[in-house]
C-alpha cells in the first residue's frame, strides 16, 4: 500500500518536473491564434474594422472582443475563412458595409503642395516625397486603404480602381445550365 | 527494339491530318503590316527598344528580355515602326497587349548576323545567346528555351541524362511539326546535336507517332547521314502522347513526379520545331522570326505555311480560302486550342495551327447534363487524376480540396471533356480553378508584403522614438558637463564635499544610541521619578516667574 503510494508520488513528481521544464523550454511567444487570424486578414491596414491595423484587429478577434465580419477588404471569403478557423458560424457584413473594388491611390501632382500629411498617414510607406516636394504613390506598394485621402488639405488624392490586366486576368466561372435529362 | 511504355488513359480522336500534308510548306507573301507583340513567350513581357518612326532591319532586336523568365522579340522583316501600342492579340481574355506595328519596306534587309561556333563557346554564353535570339518552346507552352538548357551534369542520377525530341504531334488537324520533319530533318538533327552538347546528355531519343511514316523515314535518314548516335523511336498514335510528361513516360518508362520537372528525373524534352530554331540561331545566327503554321479545317486549301511572326491571322485564312459556312476560327488544335474572338490578331510564336470551324465540322456541344460519376474521365485521364472529383471541387469553389487532388498536375489536354457522356466542359472548370488559385496566391504574397512594410514602419517609429530619447539624454548630459566646465572651483571640491557628507552619514548610522534598549522596570521607575521631579521644578520655576512679575507690577 505504502510502496504503491510512493511509486505514484514519484511518478507525479517526475512528470510534473518534465511538464514544468517543457513549459519553460518550449514556451510559445505571443498568441499563435493571433498569427493565424492575421494571416487571413488582407493586410490593407485600412482601419475600417475600427482597429488601428490588421494585427490589432486580429488580437481583438482572438480575445473575443471583435466580431469576424468587420473587414470589408477581406470580403465574404475572409469571413468564411475566419469562421472556419475559429469554429464559428458565418456572419454577413452589417447593412452599411460597402465592398469596393480594389483600387490604388493616385496623387494629382499638379495640385499637391508637398505637405507630407499623406505619407505620415500611409501605413505601408507607399508614398514617396519630402516637405515642399511633390509626393507620388508607389502603386505597386499601395494597398488601397484610403487612409491618405482624408488628411490631404487640397484634396489631390483620388482612388483609381485597378483595371484588369492581361497578366492578372482570371478565368470566369464556366457558365452552363444543367438541364434535366428527358 | 526499344521497349515502349504506356501512360494511363488516352484517347483516339480522328486525326484529320492528311488534308494539310498534301502540299509542301509554302512561304507567305510579305503582309502589308506586321503586329509584333512584346509578350509571345511565357513569363515577363519584353521591354521595347525601338521608338515610333524607327527604321529596323530584319532580325533586329526590338524587345529586350526583362526578367528571369523572359525572351527577346525581333523585327520579322525590315521596315518602319509605325506604332507601339495596345493591340488585340490571341488571348483567351480577349484583352489587348503591347505590340509594335511594323510596316515592311519589302527589301527584307537583314541585320548583320553570323553563325556561332558553339563547340568552342561557354554554355552559359550560348544560353544567353539563345535568350537574345528569342528562342522559345514552339510546341505551345512558349517557355524560354535557354532556361531548359542548364546542364544536367550536377544531377545525382547522371546515367539517365536523356534528351527527348518531341515529334509526336498528337493533336488532330495539326501537321506543322510533321511537315517540318519531312522537309528539314537534317537541320533538326543538327539542332538536336547542339542541344545535346549544351545539356551534356548521354542519349538522344526522337519520339514520333506512327501516323507520320514520311517524317519517321526522313529523320531516320538524316540521323544515319549525320552519323550521330541518335535513336528515332516510333510511338503508337494516342492522344496526348505529345505532352512532355506523357512522351517521357512512353520513351523511358519514367514518371515525372507531381510538382516536379522532367529535369528532376534527368530528362529534358524539346519540340522538333524548337530544335530547328535552335539550329537556325546557332548555325546561322538567325533569331526566331518565323514559324510553320498549319491552316486547315473548313478551308479549300489546307496547307502548312512558313509565316513571319506578327502576320495577321486573317491573311493566313485568306491563303487557305475558308469556305462560306465557316463561322469561327480556332488557334491551336481542336482539343486544346482557343477560339479567336477576332481574326485581326497577329500570329505569334505559340500559334501552331489555325482551324476554320463550322457547325458541320465541329457540331456545338449539346447542353451539359449532370455528372453521373461514371468515371470515364478518370479512365481516360493521361495524368491519372480523378476529373469527376476535381470538377466537383472546382464547381463548388473548394479550391483547397482541388489542390489536394493534384489539380496542378492537370495538363488541360481536354481528354476528360472529350469522353464525358454528360458533355460537361471539365477543362474549363479546371482552368477556372487554377486561375483562381493563382490569383489567391498572388493576393497572399501581396498581403505578406504589405504586412512586412507595415511592421517595418512600426519598427521605424519605435526606433526614431528611441533615437530621439537618446539624443535628448545626450543633450542634457552635454549641458551638465558644460556647466561643470564653467565653474571648475565648485566642481573640483564637489567630490570631497560629497565624500564628507557620506562619511558623516555612515558615522551617524554606525553609532548606536545608549539606553534606548528595553529598560528594566526599576530603570523605568527611576525615569518616571526624574520626569516627575523635572515637571515639579518646571512648575516651581513658572510660579516663581509669575510671582516676580506680579511683584514688579506692584
Amino acid at each position: 500500500m505504502l510502496s504503491a503510494l510512493l511509486v505514484m508520488a514519484v511518478i507525479a513528481i517526475v512528470l510534473g518536473a518534465v511538464l514544468g521544464y517543457s513549459a519553460i523550454k518550449f514556451r510559445v511567444e505571443g498568441n499563435p491564434l493571433v498569427d493565424k487570424i492575421d494571416a487571413i486578414l488582407p493586410q490593407t491596414q485600412c482601419g475600417q474594422c475600427g482597429y488601428p491595423g490588421c494585427r490589432p484587429y486580429a488580437e481583438a478577434i482572438a480575445s473575443g472582443e471583435a466580431d469576424i465580419n468587420l473587414c470589408p477588404p477581406g470580403g465574404e471569403e475572409g469571413i468564411h475563412k475566419l469562421a472556419d478557423l475559429l469554429g464559428m458560424e458565418f456572419k454577413p457584413f452589417g447593412g452599411n458595409t460597402v465592398i469596393k473594388p480594389k483600387a490604388v491611390a493616385f496623387i494629382d501632382e499638379n495640385i499637391c503642395i508637398g505637405c507630407t500629411l499623406c505619407f505620415q498617414a500611409c501605413p505601408v510607406d507607399a508614398i514617396a516625397g519630402a516637405a515642399k516636394q511633390m509626393h507620388t504613390i508607389i502603386a505597386s506598394e499601395c494597398t488601397g486603404c484610403e487612409l491618405c485621402v482624408a488628411p490631404c488639405p487640397v484634396d489631390c488624392i483620388s482612388m483609381v480602381p485597378i483595371r484588369e490586366k492581361i497578366t492578372a486576368w482570371k478565368r470566369k466561372y464556366p457558365e452552363q445550365t444543367l438541364v434535366p435529362a428527358q | 527494339m526499344r521497349t515502349r511504355y504506356q501512360f494511363h488513359g488516352g484517347i483516339h480522336p480522328p486525326g484529320n491530318k492528311t488534308q494539310s500534308t498534301q502540299c509542301s510548306i509554302a512561304r507567305v507573301p510579305l503582309p502589308s503590316r506586321l503586329v509584333i507583340p512584346f509578350r509571345q513567350h511565357a513569363g515577363e513581357s519584353a521591354k521595347p527598344l525601338v521608338r515610333v518612326g524607327d527604321q529596323v532591319l530584319k532580325g533586329q532586336l526590338i524587345g529586350m528580355p526583362d526578367g528571369f523568365v523572359s525572351s527577346a522579340v525581333h523585327a520579322s522583316t525590315s521596315g518602319t515602326i509605325a506604332a507601339i501600342d495596345m493591340q488585340p492579340i490571341a488571348h483567351p481574355s480577349g484583352m489587348p497587349d503591347l505590340c509594335a506595328t511594323l510596316i515592311p519596306d519589302g527589301k527584307e534587309e537583314w541585320f548583320p548576323h553570323a553563325a556561332v561556333d558553339y563547340l568552342n563557346s561557354d554554355p552559359a554564353e550560348l544560353r544567353r545567346y539563345l535568350r537574345m535570339s528569342g528562342v522559345v518552346g514552339l510546341g505551345g507552352a512558349v517557355f524560354p528555351c535557354d532556361l531548359k538548357l542548364r546542364p544536367l551534369r550536377n544531377h545525382p542520377n547522371r546515367n539517365i541524362c536523356t534528351l527527348i525530341l518531341n515529334g509526336a504531334e498528337c493533336e488532330p488537324y495539326i501537321t506543322c511539326d510533321d511537315m517540318l520533319m519531312r522537309e528539314r530533318a537534317a537541320e533538326i538533327v543538327q539542332g538536336a546535336e547542339m542541344l545535346r552538347f549544351m545539356l551534356e546528355a548521354r542519349e538522344v531519343l526522337i519520339g514520333i507517332e506512327d501516323n507520320k511514316p514520311e517524317a519517321i523515314a526522313a529523320l531516320q535518314q538524316a540521323v544515319t547521314d549525320s552519323g550521330l548516335p541518335f535513336e528515332v523511336v516510333v510511338v503508337p498514335t494516342i492522344y496526348p502522347s505529345g505532352s512532355a510528361k506523357q512522351l517521357i513516360r512512353i520513351l523511358t518508362g519514367l514518371e515525372v513526379p507531381s510538382g516536379k520537372l522532367p529535369t528532376d528525373i534527368g530528362v529534358q524534352c524539346f519540340n522538333v520545331a524548337t530544335t530547328y530554331s535552335v539550329y537556325r540561331a546557332l548555325a546561322h545566327g538567325e533569331p526566331l522570326l518565323s514559324r510553320i503554321v498549319t491552316v486547315t479545317g473548313n478551308v479549300r486549301h489546307a496547307q502548312n505555311f512558313e509565316v513571319l511572326l506578327g502576320t495577321p491571322v486573317q491573311e493566313l485564312i485568306a491563303l487557305g480560302e475558308a469556305l462560306p459556312d465557316t463561322n469561327r476560327y480556332i488557334m491551336g488544335g481542336p482539343m486544346m486550342g482557343m477560339e479567336l474572338a477576332s481574326t485581326d490578331v497577329p500570329l505569334v510564336k505559340g500559334g501552331n495551327c489555325i482551324i476554320a470551324a463550322s457547325d458541320k465540322l465541329f457540331p456545338p456541344a449539346p447542353p451539359a447534363l449532370p455528372c453521373i460519376r461514371c468515371t470515364r474521365c478518370a479512365q481516360a485521364c493521361p495524368a491519372d487524376l480523378q476529373p469527376m472529383d476535381l470538377y466537383w471541387f472546382a464547381q463548388s469553389r473548394e479550391f483547397g480540396k482541388a489542390q489536394t487532388f493534384s489539380l496542378f498536375d492537370c495538363i488541360e489536354c481536354g481528354t476528360c471533356s472529350y469522353v464525358c457522356p454528360s458533355h460537361i466542359p471539365l477543362v474549363q472548370y479546371f482552368q477556372f480553378a487554377k486561375s483562381e488559385i493563382r490569383a489567391r496566391e498572388q493576393d497572399n504574397l501581396a498581403a505578406e508584403h504589405a504586412r512586412e512594410r507595415h511592421e517595418f514602419r512600426e519598427y521605424r517609429f519605435e526606433r526614431e522614438k528611441q533615437e530621439k530619447a537618446e539624443k535628448l539624454a545626450a543633450k542634457e548630459q552635454a549641458v551638465r558637463q558644460a556647466q561643470a566646465a564653467a565653474n571648475p572651483g565648485v566642481a573640483a571640491v564637489q567630490p570631497e564635499i560629497q565624500a564628507a557628507i557620506d562619511r558623516a552619514r555612515e558615522q551617524a548610522a554606525g553609532v548606536e544610541p545608549k539606553n534606548t534598549g528595553n529598560p528594566t522596570p526599576q530603570q523605568q521607575a527611576e525615569i518616571a521619578e526624574i520626569e516627575a521631579q523635572r515637571e515639579h521644578i518646571r512648575d516651581l520655576a513658572k510660579s516663581a516667574v509669575e510671582h516676580t512679575n506680579g511683584h514688579d507690577k506692584n
